[in-house]
């Protein structure tokens, strides 16, 4: 293992993840509820009509970050490797498998941490893990290639 | 209405929070699980400020009846490591392997206008419904 220095930004992630949990802390606080992102796009699927609209609205302010941001001159890189065919397959497997699970890095890796709870942290190793492996597996693949 | 407002504005703050971190980027994601090869630690100190912040606010909240806003709180009251949770973290691992996107970060990098993320997040709703109708099958 070596440390990508260059890439390394411990400041601008810590104040971005303060951020994240100023979030959680608010939608625990004052709303009761859980700030797990795939819980609340998937309950948008089959939840009751009444249950639908607090879903829409955090939706809509997360979808309204990067429009602001991008107003304030600020637009960080998003580098995107896979092929559109790999991104639909990754998409179903995030979409089916946190469905299945119960929660993503939000639900289990944010809230569930922060609750201590045991579901959660088996959760977080186990979706870590498996793309730690992924990605190693793929560099692999592509170093053999 | 103040709901309404106060549940956006949540929303928009965790959406600067995931920008800032860096967690919309991809390769910046790939970088951290990449720990075999040239590894960028970054990630762990997102969610470790994450964890910090909320931490307190679960603590805080952990015997009061209703939220500040006077909502029931909600919380998973599932209990069980089972068979599900292990092989739905583990896909979901694949898939966040093979993106870099998991399910927050992908609904944010909409806005940079990319056919890639568009089509990664219909893929990924698509998975959720095929989910919920297997189970609703299953349990039928």
């Amino acid at each position: 293992m070596t440390i990508d220095w260059a890439q390394f930004s411990p400041l601008s992630a810590f104040s971005g993840g303060l951020l994240i949990g100023l979030a959680a802390a608010g939608f625990i606080l004052f709303h009761g509820r859980i700030m797990g992102v795939s819980s609340i796009l998937g309950g948008l699927i089959d939840s009751a009509k009444g249950d639908r609209i607090w879903r829409l609205s955090f939706i809509a302010g997360l979808i309204a970050a990067p429009l602001l941001a991008k107003l304030m001159g600020f637009m960080p890189s998003v580098r995107i490797d896979q092929s559109l065919l790999g991104l639909v397959f990754a998409g179903l497997l995030v979409g089916f498998g946190t469905s299945l699970g119960n929660g993503c890095t939000s639900g289990h890796g944010v809230c569930g941490i922060a609750r201590l709870s045991p579901r959660s942290i088996i959760a977080t190793l186990t979706f870590m893990a498996f793309g730690m492996l992924t990605v190693w597996l793929t560099h692999k693949f592509q170093a053999g290639a | 209405m103040i709901r309404r407002i106060s549940e956006f504005f949540i929303g928009l703050v965790f959406g600067f929070g995931l920008l800032i971190s860096g967690m919309t980027d991809p390769g910046k994601v790939i970088g951290f699980l990449d720990v075999t090869g040239s590894w960028d630690p970054s990630l762990a100190f997102v969610m470790g400020g994450a964890v910090l912040l909320s931490f307190f606010a679960f603590r805080i909240s952990r015997n009061w009846t209703a939220s500040l806003m006077g909502r029931v709180i909600i919380l998973s009251d599932l209990k069980m490591i089972d068979l599900k949770l292990i092989l739905g973290s583990a896909l979901f691992g694949i898939g966040w392997g093979l993106s870099g996107f998991c399910p927050g970060p992908a609904i944010v990098s909409l806005a940079t206008g990319e056919i890639k993320t568009l089509i990664f997040v219909i893929a990924m709703v698509a998975g959720m419904g095929l989910e919920k109708t297997y189970q609703r099958f299953h349990q039928a």
